[in-house]
């Protein structure tokens, strides 16, 4: 039994998929029967088990931790570290496979806004079937109901099918909904990443009076602001195991700093590519400086290379690959696609089977002096998105040379353009 | 906001690995009873959504099939109906019959149908299957309504009998759960299940006496194994509920029996697949 100044406690928590079932499950007993077909024809031929491949991976390994009663721990990790299994532990989704934890009390988990909402029903039933999903009663549902409407700002269509609704709507609703959850462990996963800047300020607030009203909160996020707004201390996750656990800016440091890979290349191994993903697989993405050589930091006075690698196992048309850039808080700078401009556009609305280099140039006096985070997306618009990771490399700008340096003052703000500025004297004194 | 209950007593929920056969928690189930009522009335709601006929359909569906079986079976056919006008005859065991192959039909999917819950959120995983079964229940009270109605029209009287109909309705749905739990569970993982529900359901129709009397097999160990269909007990029970002549009798117990069986097997059975529910659905 836990000390009652707990609120969370975990000792050796593992989680290992069978690569069988998480990765090419079985879908039909078609499926199964040729994959053991093919099993015992390779037993019968002498070549027995592929020893090589190990059957199963562990998605969490040993992980041990403890959150006191109204504490707010962040817990922060590359895609794959395995951050979203660990919450899907602690919200009892799935079974640990080895290890041990406590929870003391209602969890609440908000792993996706919206769950269960169903397009057919209205603001009003959708409130109640969400709520009653969550784990609200109807009574504390009814009580809060007018909360929640106000919150969501969407009275006029409260009693609307969600399908008549913009998306922004949709989810301001879902996040309202949730956000009145009332449970003792509050379990919350990237809902920040949602709606328009105001409702995410909107959001933002509203956990941290979850968090100051004395309920514990776990939060992941990938957008390190709010990491360091709503948390005091973080865990960092690395290959399913906690690297480090501390005070939230020194973690959000070693983050960015080690948890990120280092030289200014990236390279995706086979097996950290979700097989979801196919058709498309990156391979890697790199930070070229102006003579070609592979940098983790760049002068932001000259051009700078960004490649992308990339193999398509099949044709795919629309496809388009790009980036995202981030400062190391989280806010984007811009976004640009490889056939952005429309002779690509044209050129490239199919791209056959085969290996790939997508290639880009940011024109010298863009970026401001600082660290820079890039996130690889690989989509086709309103089909579907193959890949996406908002935190493939991170590289670091210096700005010595750039427009306003011999003045020795750090200047707010991403980017740093060179402006035609003239000065006109209108007249003597 | 308002306080949470922070109370050093508030209740432990442990995390460990589970292991082996596992038996239903009733007390957690019930505590789940608001998420049942609300998933049951959203599949009741969203049913006829956009259809112009709405929950007209829930009468409509037994009427047709019941002229369409008097037709090939009634006149064409000229199978016997235990003398009994063959359209009442088809209509009390279309009924039962209906509920359960809706209930089949809904259950079977409603895990993966449902996979966004499944990997999102806890509750008892059993609560999915059992409010779709409970939600075809609603369908079967409009279409009752039809059957008293079509039974005035005959003039055949009722008896007090009639009352049998509570229990046999709670056999089928049951049965209906017993194999929903099964077919859900396995849905999950081979998708194969829902491609074969649709002929299982057209085969244990036949293998069911609903468009032909109890009496056609014969009396004896035949009828005994045939009994294990639970819908043979249920489909007997409401005929001789409704108009009397021979009563259910070792039938009904056999049928019991063999609900009995796959529901203990089947609560078991999805109770060892539901954690990996979440895996791999």
């Amino acid at each position: 039994m836990m000390d009652s100044e707990l609120s969370i406690l975990v000792r050796g928590i593992g989680k290992r998929y069978k690569i069988g079932s998480a990765q090419q499950r079985a879908d039909t007993l078609r499926d199964l029967i040729t994959a053991q077909a093919a099993r015992i024809s390779s037993r019968l031929r002498g070549k027995g088990r592929r020893s090589s491949e190990p059957d199963h991976i562990w998605a969490l390994r040993d992980v041990n931790f403890e959150v006191k009663r109204g504490q707010a721990l962040g817990i922060i990790g590359r895609n794959g570290a395995g951050k979203s299994t660990l919450l899907k532990v602690l919200s009892r989704v799935t079974d640990p496979t080895e290890g041990y934890g406590e929870l003391r009390g209602r969890v609440g988990s908000l792993l996706e806004v919206g769950t269960g909402f169903h397009p057919e029903l209205t603001g009003r039933e959708n409130i109640f079937l969400n709520g009653a999903i969550l784990g609200m009663h109807k009574k504390e549902i009814a009580a809060r109901f007018d909360e929640i409407v106000a919150f969501s700002e969407v009275e006029k269509f409260i009693d609307t099918p969600v399908k008549r609704y913009s998306s922004g709507m949709y989810l301001r609703l879902a996040f309202a909904v949730a956000a009145h959850l009332e449970p003792e462990i509050l379990v919350v996963d990237e809902v920040l990443a949602v709606g328009d800047a105001d409702f995410q300020r909107k959001c933002l607030g509203k956990m941290g009076d979850v968090a100051s009203s004395g309920r514990t909160v776990l939060f992941v996020s990938h957008n390190m602001s709010a990491i360091l707004r709503l948390t005091q201390e973080s865990i960092v996750l690395d290959k399913g195991r906690v690297l480090l656990r501390a005070p939230s800016n020194e973690a959000v440091d070693f983050y960015l700093n080690r948890g990120l890979s280092k030289m200014g290349e990236r390279f995706w191994e086979e097996d950290e590519v979700p097989v979801s993903c196919a058709p498309f697989r990156p391979l890697a993405i790199r930070i070229l400086d102006k003579t070609g050589q592979v940098s983790d930091s760049v002068r932001s006075v000259d051009p700078i290379q960004i490649e992308i690698d990339y193999e398509l196992s099949e044709d795919i048309t629309g496809l388009r690959v790009g980036f995202y850039l981030f400062t190391t808080r989280g806010e984007p700078v811009f976004t640009s696609f490889d056939i952005d401009s429309e002779q690509l556009f044209r050129e490239y609305t199919a791209r056959p089977a085969g290996v790939y280099t997508s290639r880009c140039t940011i024109p010298p006096d863009t970026l401001n002096e600082g660290r820079f985070l890039l996130g690889i997306n690989a989509s086709s618009y309103g089909i579907r998105r193959y890949f996406q990771d908002d935190q493939a490399l991170s590289f670091s700008v210096d700005a010595s040379g750039g427009p306003g340096t011999h003045w020795p003052e750090s200047r707010p703000g991403p980017v740093r353009p060179v402006l035609d500025w003239n000065i006109e004297r209108k007249g003597g004194v | 906001m308002a306080e949470a209950d922070l109370t050093p007593t508030a209740q432990i929920v442990t995390l460990k690995p589970t292991k082996g056969w596992l038996g239903i928690d009733l007390k957690e189930l019930w505590s789940y009873r608001e998420l049942i009522y609300f998933l049951t009335w959203r599949d009741i709601k969203v049913r006829y959504k956009q259809a112009v006929l709405g929950v007209a359909w829930s009468v409509l569906q037994p009427v047709l099939t019941t002229a369409i079986t008097t037709l090939v079976f009634g006149v064409l056919l000229k199978v016997k109906s235990d003398g009994l006008p063959y359209p009442v005859f088809a209509l009390s065991a279309l009924l039962p019959w209906h509920l359960f192959q809706l209930s089949l039909q809904k259950s079977s999917v409603s895990l993966v149908g449902n996979s966004n819950l499944i990997t999102k959120v806890y509750f008892p995983r059993v609560i999915i299957p059992f409010s779709s079964v409970l939600a075809a229940l609603v369908d079967f009270a409009i279409s009752l309504v039809m059957l008293f109605i079509s039974m005035a029209i005959y003039r055949i009287p009722l008896s007090w009998n009639v009352f049998w109909i509570l229990p046999l309705t709670l056999l089928t749905v049951l049965a209906a759960l017993a194999v929903g739990l099964w077919l859900s569970a396995l849905n999950v993982q081979y998708r194969d299940v829902q491609q074969m529900v649709p002929f299982l359901i057209q085969i244990w129709m036949y293998a069911t006496p609903i468009v032909y009397p109890i009496t056609t097999i014969p009396e004896g160990t035949l009828r005994y194994i045939y009994s294990l269909n639970p819908m043979v007990g249920v489909v007997q029970g409401f005929r001789w509920a409704l108009f009397g002549g021979s009563p259910p009798d070792m039938t009904l117990l056999i049928s019991s029996l063999a609900v009995l069986l796959l529901l203990v097997s089947g609560l078991f059975f999805f109770r060892r697949m539901e954690k990996t529910f979440a895996d791999v659905v």
